[in-house]
């Protein structure tokens, strides 16, 4: 589902919302000094008013806000997106490239400051969504073209020649003789020129770029330890902060016990009180966390029950209970047919509640910020983020300035998955800012593991209601699915953004499914988490095409059907699908769902297509139990994104995807209880280790429909292959995740 | 004062001897290569070679190194094989985020220091590095070409 491409400047203007769900009161934070005074202030406006950049230019398309051309020839590309593993710089290099005429190896790529010439992404800038290159590579390749363009006319001019004599090779302008003239050598004179709005782009037939697995810009220096990332920046003079955040979401810091035994140690500068957290200012990092730790602090006391904000007996098994019991009548999310009459006159009736718990993101980089006051009174800012304008104009409002006095920096980020959006006080940044006006000095903020555990923004844990009618010939005849929960478009972009009454973030992958099954009723019931959620990798996919695959063998195997078999006869009118789940059969040596003999040891199979972010993909899963647990063997992943830029990089967007979303049906679990969560680090949240790696085989298909989503799209449909997988070979259909809770006999 | 050898240079360090060589090589001598990803030995983000055996640093207090010779991933083109691992891993396309390989790099320096021709289950004991972009296969693939 497209919803977020339909977001507009002031549409985004929610995201500014700093209270979240805590609604932290005015009072509360007054109380905590001049620092939170200022966030105080901030809050205070509640869903601030849109405050979008005037849109003096068209985004996209003046050149010297993406290229700078050195006189050497070295060429500088600057990005509106952010670079975090995806992949994204060298295929914007390579876009560029194909239509500027330049190799994509020559550029240098970094993301571009904010500026309204970044806004490429439906009018706003971001990089989620897996929108990057779909929604720029038009804009990206005129753009290259019309650089070419302007090259080109600057090199006739200077020649006296028309502009038909010359052409381009690699960076330089040619003639048919022996004419070779660096673009670097022009820059100057062609950047003047007025460019021109009509340029042609090349035949693809011609590309040499696009299209081609092109090595990425970025490995050797992620192989040498070159590549630098926010924790890595330093500024001269920074004085390190660490942070100990409340145990209990929303509350707050009433009274240090010990204050002075943290002053007293080495190398501290100042212990400071911040809006949910305490923090110490020290000489180095390692000295401001042993300082942070040691300090005892007495915390405001959460509410003793409920969920409008973090209660003391919250937990996980609570809210699910919630919104399992939740009797409030439900929106309208898909309607086909008369489900109703269907269910009347059906075969068999079968229903399933499934569930998925909290997810953090795990990134592998702990969120870091650095806020320094510059002498002219401008902030300046390190700082991971996935939405650049957004961080400035929150930072402005916090620091008392207007936007063009942040000058905010996007360092390259050590993973992301959707952790980097603004998610009110679950990013560091604020922090900083707070810290550098109290001391005067710049700060660099760096948040322990362990405080990332507790404060990143979470996958929301979800709920659906299933029941399928199967008529007699076995085939499913409706389908109705009650999903009761919140998504975090809805959270963060408004309603507005997120499709009205029904949040599409919360109902992706369970809607429009291409399943030819003729009557359909889906609803949605908002219930609101008092925690902080996210985008997290695929959003609402990363649980519903779990949800909805996994029943949809259950219906399988209600009608007597073979789930492969079904699917197919279903898609016969999707030509689309049906060749991508034929394609995952071929791939996979032949659909064979088993059980079967493997070495002595009986494997089974599972597949499940799903529709995420404008691509689709089909999967198989091959499982066996080892000691009580599930094994995955392999993964075939057939991957339909219309059409693409960089088959390696795809290839490898898929495997990684796929490894997240396999680590997420095995092992992952962020669960609360008496309001806290308990996991802590890595030790106690366990993640997909490289003894549980599969192989992974991808094949890509590109169908030639519009271009689609690449860096999400491989992560939804493993946890129902896999769950259909085990299935098959158990005859049990595990309805809740993640699958190390289920206990299996040997 | 704390004497340490990294990369072949001394260096005097005033820190507290717990103080893990992690933040050392980070903050105090500006090595940043050296990633820090759970500080409770876990993800392997922060490896070095110390004598040549991978060592998470993070665990690792400063006044338990003594003379021992401490390599980062800053100087791992100068190792013969450190060089080897690298190309093979440029020539794999492994990192995505390129968060955790540093420390899959010296991991993987170190395993074909001592094992010059690893079968795929001393890949599997040796390198435990955790990536959260899932670049586990390639990473196989890359110490087995470097092994060559
Ligand atoms: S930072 Fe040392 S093992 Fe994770
Ligand atoms: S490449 Fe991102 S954590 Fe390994």
């Amino acid at each position: 589902m497209n919803a977020l491409i339909k977001i507009d400047a002031a549409a985004a203007a929610p995201l500014l919302r700093q209270q979240g769900i805590t609604n932290l009161s005015r009072r509360q934070l007054l109380g905590l000094g001049a620092g939170a005074l200022l966030l105080g202030g901030l809050l205070s406006t509640g869903k601030a008013s849109a405050q979008p950049t005037p849109v003096a230019v068209k985004p996209g398309t003046r050149v010297p806000a993406f290229l700078v051309i050195g006189p050497d020839n070295s060429f500088k590309l600057l990005s509106p997106f952010v670079e975090g593993g995806q992949g994204i710089n060298t295929g914007t290099a390579q876009i560029v490239g194909e239509e500027l005429d330049v190799n994509p190896a020559r550029f240098e790529v970094e993301c571009a400051p904010p500026g309204a010439d970044y806004a490429v992404v439906g009018g706003m800038r971001m990089t989620g969504g897996s929108f990057s290159t779909r929604s720029s590579y038009e804009l990206m390749r005129r753009l290259g073209a019309t650089a070419r363009d302007m090259l080109i006319r600057a090199a006739a001019a200077r020649l006296n020649v028309p502009a038909s004599t010359l052409t381009t090779d690699d960076g330089h302008v040619v003639d048919a003789g022996s004419l070779r003239i660096p673009y670097g050598a022009l820059a100057a004179e062609a950047l003047a020129l007025t460019p021109a709005d009509d340029v042609k782009l090349r035949d693809p037939a011609t590309f040499r770029y696009i299209r081609k697995p092109v090595a990425r810009l970025d490995v050797r220096a992620k192989s040498t330890g070159r590549a630098e990332y926010a924790i890595d920046q330093k500024v001269e003079g920074m004085l390190y902060a660490a942070v100990q955040h409340a145990p209990v979401l929303g509350t707050e810091p009433v009274r240090l016990i010990n204050e002075s035994v943290a002053r007293g140690m080495p190398g501290v500068h100042d212990v400071h009180l911040l809006p949910g957290a305490v923090a110490v200012t020290a000489d180095s990092w390692y000295r401001a966390r042993q300082a942070v730790e040691a300090l005892q602090v007495s915390w405001s006391a959460p509410p003793a029950s409920g969920f409008d904000a973090v209660a003391a007996d919250y937990s996980s098994s609570a809210i699910l209970t919630a919104l399992k019991s939740s009797s409030v009548a439900g929106e309208r999310a898909e309607a086909v047919g008369d489900t109703k009459a269907s269910f009347a006159g059906a075969a068999k009736i079968i229903e399933a509640d499934y569930e998925a718990p909290y997810l953090v993101h795990g990134q592998l980089e702990p969120p870091s910020s650095i806020a320094r006051f510059n002498a002219d009174g401008a902030l300046e800012m390190w700082t991971p983020n996935q939405m650049p304008e957004l961080f400035q104009s929150i930072a402005a409002k916090l620091a008392g300035l207007t936007p063009e006095k942040v000058i905010l920096h996007s360092p390259i980020l050590g993973g992301f998955f959707g952790r980097h959006f603004a998610y009110g006080q679950s990013n560091p940044f604020q922090q900083a800012i707070l810290l550098a006006k109290a001391t005067g000095r710049p700060v660099k903020v760096l948040w322990s593991r362990e405080e990332e555990f507790k404060m990143d923004a979470v996958r929301p844990l979800s709920f659906s209601r299933f029941r399928g009618a199967v008529g007699k010939d076995g085939m499913p005849v409706a389908i109705q699915v009650r999903t009761v929960g919140e998504g975090p478009l809805g959270r963060w972009f408004g309603a507005a953004a997120s499709g009205g009454a029904v949040d599409s973030s919360a109902v992706e992958g369970i809607v429009e499914k291409p399943y030819d099954i003729p009557n359909r009723s889906m609803e949605y019931v908002k219930f609101v988490h008092p925690v902080t959620i996210a985008f997290w990798r695929s959003v609402g996919h990363s649980m519903n095409d779990f949800f909805y695959e996994a029943f949809f063998d259950e219906m399988a195997d209600a009608g007597n059907k073979d789930p492969f078999e079904l699917r197919r006869t279903l898609l016969a009118n999707k030509p689309r699908h049906l060749k991508l789940l034929e394609t995952v059969g071929t791939l996979s040596g032949g659909w064979k769902r088993g059980p079967f003999d493997v070495g002595g040891t009986k494997r089974a199979r599972g597949v499940s297509m799903a529709s995420p972010f404008g691509s689709e993909t089909a999967t198989i899963a091959e499982v066996s139990i080892e000691r009580g647990e599930v094994r995955v063997h392999d993964l075939w992943i057939a991957f339909d994104p219309g059409s693409i830029v960089n088959p390696a990089i795809v290839k490898s967007q898929v495997e990684s995807a796929a490894a997240l979303g396999l680590s997420a049906a095995l092992f992952e679990e962020l669960a609360y209880e008496k309001g806290k969560r308990l996991s802590h680090n890595y030790d106690d949240y366990p993640i997909l280790a490289r003894d549980a790696m599969p192989r992974v085989h991808v094949e890509i298909v590109e169908s030639g429909a519009p271009m689609g989503g690449v860096g999400e799209p491989g992560l939804p449909g493993i946890a129902p292959a896999v769950v259909n997988a085990v299935a098959a070979l158990t005859g049990r259909h595990i309805r809740a995740l993640p699958l190390a809770k289920a206990k299996f006999g040997a | 004062m704390t004497t340490i050898n990294v990369n072949g240079q001394a260096y005097e360090v005033a820190v507290e001897p717990e103080t893990p060589l992690l933040w050392i090589l980070r903050d105090t001598l500006g090595l940043t290569g050296t990633k820090y990803g759970c500080g409770i030995a876990q993800c392997g983000a922060c490896t070095v070679l110390v004598d040549g055996q991978a060592i998470r640093s993070c665990q690792m207090p400063v006044d338990s190194v003594g003379s021992a010779d401490i390599r980062t991933i800053e100087a791992i083109e100068r190792d013969e094989i450190g060089r080897k691992v690298v190309e093979a891993w440029v020539q794999e396309q492994v990192p995505q985020c390129g968060y955790c390989q540093s420390g899959q790099v010296m991991a993987a320096t170190a395993l074909l220091k001592q094992n010059p021709h690893p079968t795929d289950s001393d890949i599997a004991d040796a390198m435990t590095n955790l990536c959260r972009c899932g670049t586990y296969n390639r990473v196989a693939s890359a110490i087995h070409q470097a092994a060559g």
